[in-house]
C-alpha cells in the first residue's frame, strides 16, 4: 500500500435506531443486552404473518418542526436527525462548502411516500399531491436535503445496494476524500420502509421471522433457533475527515476509516453464494485495502441478520478472511435490520467498539448453530485488551453485493 | 353560506402555520406571499391545495399565480 495516501478518520457519529434517539442511549442499550423489537398495531397487521418490528424508538415527528417534517419522506427525516447528530457531535467543523460532500443512500427509498402518494391521487387526483411528493419518494432525496443544509458542493451521492447501501455509502466517502475530492463527507445509510406492503413482501420471500409470541427473541443471529430477519427502521451516519483537515481543527477522531472492501456474489439475487466467497473476498479487499493483516483484525461486527442461510455462511467467511480469533458480534439481534439503514448504524457500533474497547454481546443466542469457528461474543459484553485494535464491519445486500468497511484504533 | 372575511382568514393562518411554521397571527390579510411571508411557489401549491380541502374551492394554477396576497386569497375563495 501507498504510505503516502490521504487518511480518513471518523469525526462524528449521529444515529437513531429501535434502541435510542441517539447514538449514546443506541449504544447503552446495545451494552445492556436490551431489544428494539415490539409489536406492531397499525392496521395492516393482521393482513400479514409477521406482527413486530424494530419501530424507530424517538418518532421523528417528536424531534422536527411540523413543517420540515411534512415535505419530508420518513427516511429522510431519520437521515436528517443522524446527520445533524453527526455533524454537532464532529463539533460543527468549518469546512469550504466546495471540500464538503455527502454520501447518504436507502435501500428502497420513500416507499411510505409512494404509497399514500399512490392512495391519494388515486381517490383525489393528481392535484392533491404535495408538490414534494417526488423529493419525497425518490432514494437521494436524503443525500439532497442533508447537501442543502450543510452546504456541501462537492458532491451529494446516494448509493442503492439493498442491505449493504449504509456502508458502501461510507466506502464511497472515504473514496471521495482519498481521491482529493472532499476533505468532510457526511457518510451513512438510512431506512424506513415499516409497511404492510414491505413486510408481505419479505414474508413472500420468506425472509421473514414469524416468532410473534416473542418479539424480542426473534432476531437471533447465529442460533440454531432463528427463523429469519426482523425488519427495523432507522439511520446511521457519520462525518468523515481527511486525518489532516482533523488534526489541524483539533477534532475528536473516533477511529481511522482505514479501508473498504468490495465483491459481487454473481451467484443469486437474493440467495448468499454457498462457500461465502463473496463475503471472504469483501473482508480480504478491505484488509488489503487497509494496509493491515487478517491477524491484525479483532472484531467483527457481522451481517448476519438471522435467516438461517446466511449466518453460518458468514462466520465460515469470517473464519477464512480473518481466522478463528475474530470476536464477532451480530447487533441486529437487539436493532433488528434497518436494510439500508444498517451499514451505517453497524459501521457506528463497529467504531464505538473499538473508542471504548467493548464489543456488545450477541443477543438470543442461546444454543449457537454446530461448525461455527469464529469467537461469538455471548451473555456479556467483551472487553478489548491491547492497544492497538482493528475492526470490520460486513454488510451484504440483495443483488449481491458485499461491502466490508475496517477501521482501526487510534 | 359563504364564510366570513374573519373565518377564512382563520383558517388560512392555521394552513399556513401547518405548512410553514409562520405564526398564525402573522398572516394578516395586507401579507404578501413572497415579500412579507418569504413563502415560495411550491409552498403556495400546498397552500393551495390545503385551501382546496378546508374551503372546498379548487384554485387553479393560472389563477394562483395571481394571488399575491392572503386579502387575494381570501377575496378569491369568497368569489
Amino acid at each position: 500500500m501507498s504510505t503516502n495516501r490521504v487518511r480518513v478518520v471518523v469525526t462524528g457519529l449521529g444515529a437513531t435506531t429501535p434502541l435510542g434517539g441517539d447514538v449514546a442511549s443506541t449504544w447503552s442499550a446495545l451494552l445492556d443486552g436490551r431489544s428494539g423489537i415490539r409489536p406492531i398495531t397499525e392496521d395492516w397487521v393482521d393482513t400479514v404473518p409477521v406482527k413486530f418490528a424494530g419501530v424507530a424508538a424517538v418518532d421523528p415527528s417528536e424531534v422536527l418542526p411540523r413543517p420540515e417534517a411534512r415535505r419530508l419522506d420518513r427516511a429522510e427525516q431519520f437521515a436528517l436527525i443522524a446527520a445533524r447528530q453527526a455533524w454537532q457531535d464532529a463539533g460543527a467543523p468549518e469546512v469550504d462548502g466546495e471540500r464538503l460532500g455527502v454520501v447518504v443512500g436507502s435501500g428502497i427509498g420513500g416507499i411510505g411516500t409512494i404509497l399514500s402518494a399512490y392512495d391519494l391521487y388515486r381517490e383525489k387526483g393528481w392535484n392533491r399531491l404535495s408538490p414534494f411528493t417526488v423529493p419525497m419518494l425518490m432514494p437521494n432525496g436524503s443525500a439532497g436535503w442533508i447537501s442543502i443544509e450543510l452546504g456541501a458542493k462537492a458532491g451529494a451521492h446516494a448509493t442503492v445496494s439493498a442491505c449493504a447501501t449504509g456502508a458502501e455509502s461510507i466506502g464511497y466517502g472515504i473514496d471521495m476524500i482519498r481521491s482529493g475530492r472532499a476533505d468532510v463527507v457526511v457518510a451513512g445509510g438510512t431506512e424506513a420502509a415499516i409497511h404492510g406492503l414491505n413486510v408481505a413482501s419479505f414474508a413472500a420471500a420468506r425472509a421473514m421471522s414469524t416468532r410473534n409470541d416473542e418479539p424480542e427473541r426473534a432476531s437471533r443471529p447465529f442460533d440454531k433457533g432463528r427463523d429469519g430477519f426482523v425488519l427495523g427502521e432507522g439511520a446511521g451516519i457519520v462525518v468523515l475527515e481527511s486525518e489532516e483537515h482533523a488534526r489541524a481543527r483539533g477534532a475528536r477522531i473516533y477511529a481511522e476509516a482505514a479501508g473498504v472492501g468490495y465483491s459481487s456474489d454473481a451467484y443469486h439475487i437474493t440467495g448468499i453464494d454457498p462457500e461465502g466467497l463473496g463475503g471472504r473476498q469483501a473482508m480480504l479487499r478491505a484488509i488489503k485495502d487497509a494496509g493491515i493483516a487478517p491477524a491484525d483484525v479483532t472484531h467483527v461486527n457481522a451481517h448476519a441478520t438471522s435467516t438461517p442461510l446466511g449466518d453460518e455462511i458468514e462466520a465460515r467467511a469470517i473464519k477464512d478472511a480473518i481466522g478463528s480469533h475474530a470476536i464477532v458480534t451480530a447487533t441486529k439481534s437487539m436493532t433488528g435490520h434497518l436494510l439500508g439503514g444498517a451499514g451505517g448504524i453497524e459501521s457506528i457500533f463497529t467504531i464505538l467498539a473499538l473508542h471504548e474497547r467493548i464489543v456488545p454481546a450477541i443477543a438470543n443466542l442461546d444454543d449457537p448453530a454446530d461448525g461455527i469457528e469464529v469467537d461469538l461474543v455471548r451473555g456479556e459484553p467483551r472487553k478489548l485488551d491491547g492497544d492497538r485494535f482493528a475492526a470490520i464491519n460486513n454488510s451484504f445486500g440483495f443483488g449481491g453485493h458485499n461491502v466490508a468497511v475496517a477501521f482501526t484504533s487510534v | 353560506m359563504a364564510l366570513t372575511e374573519q373565518e377564512i382568514l382563520a383558517g388560512l393562518g392555521k394552513i399556513i402555520n401547518e405548512i410553514t411554521g409562520i405564526p398564525a397571527a402573522e398572516v394578516t390579510p395586507e401579507k404578501n406571499f413572497v415579500d412579507d411571508l418569504d413563502i415560495d411557489s411550491l409552498s403556495m401549491v400546498e397552500i393551495a391545495v390545503a385551501a382546496q380541502d378546508e374551503f372546498g374551492v379548487e384554485i387553479p394554477d393560472d389563477q394562483l399565480k395571481h394571488l399575491k396576497t392572503v386579502k387575494d386569497v381570501i377575496n378569491f375563495i369568497q368569489a
